[in-house]
């Protein structure tokens, strides 16, 4: 039996840089992962994104600790689906995603005139 | 021709839906509805505040009131269930309309006079 | 010719809930996609910081009005494993039948809703008042029609008495006689078929790629359903998912057509076999760690991300919907198809907005 609530362990996690992104993403994919969805949590010094992938409704995560304010990679070339959530962490914790297919520029969720993220209080949203 | 049979039946049957404003259904025994406080019973002591996930409650200490904003109540019953002496109950019932927000609040009396004013 | 560019929402006949679209087509033949979100934006999983994770068990369940009992679920369920609690039994069976219940009447609302779409008015009426019973049912058991507010942290806060079971599977069977009536209305009328077979096709790879959940990915040959981990009793229950090979609107009526039936079977199978017992554990100590919590919707599998550091407060909740990830692969279906087969598709994955912005 597979657990339905997994917490989130090094068995099932694994911590990579933020360059190693779309390399890693890309040989889940090709062991026949299915891309879930990607979390995001503020930490002190950064942002920790977790990519979720499901094989046979076991889960595998992906850790990446991104420095406030900067750039990753975006895995929509590998996963073209992510675009949706990729945004939505854009506009919320104001990670720059580097390439996305189709950029709402942070306008997903809000208005124009929201000028900061709303669940990362050092990253300014528009300069 | 294949019709007539429910075209028949539905015209001997009674109705399918409920005449509402003369008909009205009983309401089911557990319903969450209306919340209610006696207050006698109440110790003040704020559970029911601390608990209510729409903060819809404030008890006051000092002035000993109980005040809810039904508007703001999503009728959850945390608060029944979280009461120490039970002295909160929901109706089966839901408000009525109202034309204009309105706040309940309890006063508790002293001792002799032990009746609630509501307003 | 040239495109022409057609705005599709955010309000129209078919939606319930306000989504746009922004249609470039040709011909009557739409080209292109490209989705609007945010007019139902509230930014629920803010609330986290300043309701804490007993509380928030009534925040998540008004993620949305339809499937609030295994957004519920999904989050206690999240805890309890942060906690190391261990459920009773029984507990476990309630919320089985409390989130079965859900499904039948997520599933005849959009039944009811999809038959709209396609101008079939008196259908979609017999069908919601179908779901009328099943609404009582919950009302009757829960005190609440839809936002049931039975699931905390180590269990459930209500019972079902012998008494109400035997009403249940009464109405359930009533439900059930009603539902089979409008069988072969639903699923072998010609007109409705001309609507729904072969449009909007999704390939089995292409569902798989773009993450699609739910019935959206079992219409197109994917057997995966949360279910099979057997959270909550489903462990202990009979059942195989319902798979649908052909990818297209008609197969995706089908699979939810088939899966009401199935629950309706199921909380047969729960009543059977539920055992006497504790309902609730107390809980012990705060959340502290990272988990992903999944359960299987109506409309697909929810996903939750919990994170806590030993605070009443959790540092972030976050909620992935099934609508959200049935969004992708609703762009790859509409390019190709007739701007009037446009509301049907869009119906067919079963939209919930206010689930999908939370």
């Amino acid at each position: 039996m597979i657990d339905s609530a997994v917490v989130v362990t090094e068995e099932n996690t694994a911590e990579i840089r933020p360059d190693e992104v779309i390399t890693q993403s890309r040989a889940l994919k090709d062991e026949g992962f299915r891309f879930v969805t990607m979390s995001s949590a503020e930490l002190a010094e950064s942002v920790c994104v977790l990519y979720h992938f499901d094989k046979d409704l076991e889960i595998r995560n992906l850790r990446v600790d991104v420095p406030k304010g900067s750039k990753i990679g975006s895995i929509a070339t590998v996963y073209s689906c992510a675009f949706l959530v990729e945004n939505e962490i854009k506009e919320h914790f104001g990670v720059d995603f580097d390439g996305i297919p189709l950029d709402f520029q942070g306008m997903m969720y809000n208005d124009e005139e929201v000028q900061r993220t709303p669940f990362c209080n050092i990253g300014i949203k528009r300069v | 021709m294949f019709m007539t049979k429910t075209i028949l039946k539905n015209l001997l049957t009674k109705y399918a839906t409920r005449l509402y404003p003369f008909q009205k259904r009983e309401p089911f025994k557990h319903s969450k509805g209306e919340l209610k406080i006696v207050m006698e019973k109440c110790i003040l002591c704020g559970v029911c505040q601390m608990r209510c996930p729409s903060q819809c409650i404030s008890v006051d200490k000092q002035a000993k009131t109980w005040k809810v904003d039904p508007f703001a109540c999503v009728y959850c019953g945390v608060c029944v269930d979280a009461c120490p002496v039970k002295c909160l109950y929901q109706e089966s019932l839901y408000r009525t309309p109202l034309a204009e927000k309105d706040m309940v609040v309890h006063v508790q009396q002293p001792k002799e006079a032990a009746e609630p004013a509501a307003t | 010719m040239a495109k022409t560019v057609l705005p599709f929402g955010p309000q129209h006949p078919v939606l319930p809930e306000p989504l746009h679209l922004t249609l470039a087509i040709e011909d009557e033949i739409v080209k292109e996609a490209i989705p609007k979100l945010g007019y139902v934006h509230r930014g629920l999983e803010k609330l986290a910081e300043i309701r804490d994770h007993n509380q928030m068990i009534y925040i998540v369940e008004r993620v949305c009005g339809i499937c609030s009992c295994m957004h519920a679920l999904c989050y206690c369920q999240g805890i309890e494993a942060l906690m190391g609690l261990e459920v009773p039994e029984r507990a476990r069976y309630l919320r089985t039948i409390w989130s079965e219940m859900h499904r039948i009447h997520s599933h005849l609302l959009w039944l009811g809703l999809f038959a709209d779409a396609f101008g079939f008015e008196s259908l979609f009426m017999q069908f919601w008042r179908i779901r009328e019973r099943v609404m009582d049912l919950q009302e009757e058991t829960a005190g609440n029609r839809v936002i049931l507010s039975v699931n905390q942290v180590g269990g459930v806060r209500r019972d079902i008495t012998a008494e109400s079971a035997q009403w249940i599977l009464e109405t359930l069977k009533l439900a059930e006689k009603e539902l089979l009536q409008l069988k072969s209305t639903i699923l072998d009328d010609t007109t409705v078929k001309l609507r729904t077979v072969g449009k909007g096709v999704l390939t089995k790879e292409k569902a798989y790629e773009l993450g699609a959940a739910g019935p959206t990915l079992r219409a197109s040959g994917v057997a995966q359903d949360m279910r099979q981990t057997g959270y909550a009793a489903y462990s202990e229950l009979d059942f195989a998912p319902i798979v649908e090979t052909d990818g297209d609107c008609y197969a995706r009526t089908v699979v939810r057509f088939k899966e009401a039936l199935q629950a309706i079977d199921l909380i047969r199978q729960c009543f059977a076999k539920i055992p006497q017992g504790e309902l609730s554990v107390k809980p012990k100590g705060l959340p502290t760690g990272e988990v992903v919590s999944r359960v299987e919707q109506p409309r697909g599998e929810v996903l939750y991300y919990l994170r806590g550091s030993g605070k009443k407060f959790l540092e972030r909740v976050r909620i992935r919907t099934p609508t959200f990830a049935n969004i992708p692969p609703l762009l790859d279906m509409l390019p190709g198809c007739d701007l009037a087969d446009v509301p049907v598709l869009i119906l067919t994955i079963d939209p919930c907005i206010s689930c999908t912005e939370r």
